[in-house]
């Protein structure tokens, strides 16, 4: 006989973020309730949620590399970053949105998750970018247009640093990756989990461009 | 012998910092809220082996009341003004770029040094935790050039780095406790409940359809959680370990890197990741407020459909 209630907690999980509580809060509650009806003392839930928490310190280690890019960020980083893509610019909006995802996935490749991103890159820089590209080539947009092309930009940043990130070893989804087969007994380096995070890397990249092709072929079609 | 002990400790110190920052940022009306948050965190980091696991649990609760409870808020004040930053990046170049690679790269040729020399042998760093060890002494590093190169006020690392920790909040730590949701869905028995359902689907033998499953369900859990990280324990428990590692003789490497690979596709499709999908469709000012998803699936279902081939080739036949 297979016992159901525990899974209520997934349940409450979805419930949260659809009624948009705080994700740390749902966390914590589901976490409460799974263990209660698990059949859990209190205090052995507490502990469990604690130990849980103090063995994965090491998902949070990254954000000691803050200091260090707050401080270049005071001293330019980011217009820098800007003027060195704004002067790749190339002809067509699907060209401009696959240089920014080589650009994306190879610096998340190299641990640099967070010098770009929707607020960092995407708003000010790359959406604006495939705007004028696509304007230049094309003409004016209509709005459907538009904002298919300004959610492209969102979609290529989020796409680059999906499948780039896990090819740096630091990361804390290899790191996480490792002590949950650890759990099991089974060790493996960083190093062994990244290298395979590489051949979908690059079918990430070959299925994105494509696309980004494919909408420049629309806005050619569009225009005739 | 360095081991992750110091790391957590210089962590620690960071987080401590963040808070000081907190404090000193005048601006914010919650940053007693902030402040209390980092230093719970630091905490956490300095002494959360000695607390033992029902102060660890404490610990979290008071976490995520502070986060749950609005007790945080953030500044919109910048150290420098975008102007000055732009004559700043005039003057300094793409040479900005060198000190954020020194981390990266410290971690990265560190390591590959360290394990292919006779250093490993030296009892210096803890082979385990060899990578992060190095990443924080990349961050030593940087500091240090900047503090060199750029001479920038004493308190400017600690304003800057406590910024951009408030700018990104609780959800700092919102991976680490999924992870240590995923750690107590384990006791209570979810992955062993999910595994069980999964076992009346899967007719054993199948790899092929072990594979899927595997895959489908860390697509569809990440779905429903927002967060491949929170579906990955749960999957490993359910299905990876048991029946594609040690039923079926996988390859633990492939089937740990690939199957969460699988996962960040589902990440992609839900707007329960809004992170990701709902606050830039906000940012950009799109009508439809799932127009970023709606551009994403075209590219999540080929690349999930690459991720199970290579999952059944390499895990399997290479």
């Amino acid at each position: 006989m297979i016992d159901y209630w525990p899974l209520l907690g997934i349940a409450l999980v979805v419930l949260g973020f659809a009624l948009r509580f705080n994700p740390l809060l749902v966390v914590a509650v589901s976490a409460i309730a799974t263990g209660l009806l698990g059949g859990m003392p209190v205090l052995k839930v507490l502990a469990a949620l604690g130990h849980g928490f103090n063995q994965n310190r090491n998902v949070t280690i990254i954000y000691i590399v803050l200091p260090v890019i707050g401080l270049l960020e005071r001293y330019g980083l980011q217009q820098q970053a800007r003027s060195l893509i704004s002067r790749m610019r190339g002809a067509t909006t699907g060209r401009v949105l696959i240089l920014y995802l080589a650009f994306r996935q190879i610096f998340a490749a190299l641990g640099l998750t967070s010098v770009a991103g929707p607020a960092q890159t995407v708003r000010p820089l790359v959406a604006p970018m495939a705007l004028a590209a696509a304007e230049k080539e094309h003409g004016e947009l209509d709005e459907a247009t538009a904002e298919r092309v300004k959610a492209m930009s969102a979609a290529t940043d989020n796409v680059g640093v999906f499948f780039g990130e896990d090819i740096f070893i630091a990361v804390s989804s290899i790191l996480l990756i490792q002590g949950a087969l650890r759990a099991f007994g089974i060790e493996l380096t960083p190093f062994e989990l990244s290298v395979w995070a590489i051949p979908t890397a690059v079918c990430a990249f070959l299925i994105q461009s494509l696309r980004l092709l494919l909408l420049d072929r629309q806005l050619e079609k569009r225009r005739r | 012998m360095i081991d992750m002990h110091w790391l957590y400790v210089f962590a620690g110190t960071v987080f401590a910092s963040f808070a000081a920052a907190s404090i000193r940022s005048s601006e914010n009306p919650k940053r007693w809220g902030n402040a209390a948050f980092w230093t719970v965190l630091a905490i956490s980091f300095w002494f959360g082996d000695l607390l033992g696991d029902v102060g660890n649990g404490i610990l979290v609760l008071v976490l995520v009341a502070l986060a749950g409870f609005h007790l945080m808020g953030r500044s919109a004040a910048q150290s420098t003004t975008t102007k000055e930053r732009e004559n700043f990046s005039k003057r300094y170049g793409n040479t900005l770029f060198l000190p954020a690679l020194i981390i990266p790269l410290a971690a990265f040729l560190g390591t590959l040094l360290f394990n292919y020399t006779a250093l490993r042998n030296s009892g210096l760093i803890d082979p385990k935790s060899v990578t992060l060890v190095l990443l924080g002494v990349g961050v030593i590093v940087a500091l240090i050039v900047c503090y060199a190169w750029l001479r920038p006020p004493a308190m400017a690392p600690v304003d800057d780095g406590g910024r951009l920790a408030n700018a990104i909040g609780w959800a700092l730590v919102l991976p680490q406790m999924l992870a240590a949701l995923g750690a107590v869905f384990a006791q209570a028995g979810v992955g062993t409940t999910i595994g069980a359902v999964a076992g009346h689907i899967i007719p054993s033998g199948s790899v092929f359809l072990g594979v899927l499953l595997y895959a489908v369900g860390m697509v569809a859990f990440t779905m429903i959680m927002g967060n491949a990280f929170a579906a990955f324990p749960v999957m490993v428990a359910a299905i990876g370990f048991p029946i594609l590692i040690q039923q079926d003789g996988g390859r633990a490497a492939v089937i740990g890197a690939v199957g969460m690979l699988a996962g960040y596709c589902g990440t992609l499709m839900t707007p329960m990741a809004a992170n990701f999908n709902i606050v830039p469709a906000a940012l950009l000012e799109l009508k439809n407020q799932y127009g970023v998803i709606k551009v994403q699936v075209p590219t999540a279902i080929p690349l999930l459909i690459v991720n199970i081939l290579i999952l059944y080739i390499a895990g399997f036949h290479l």
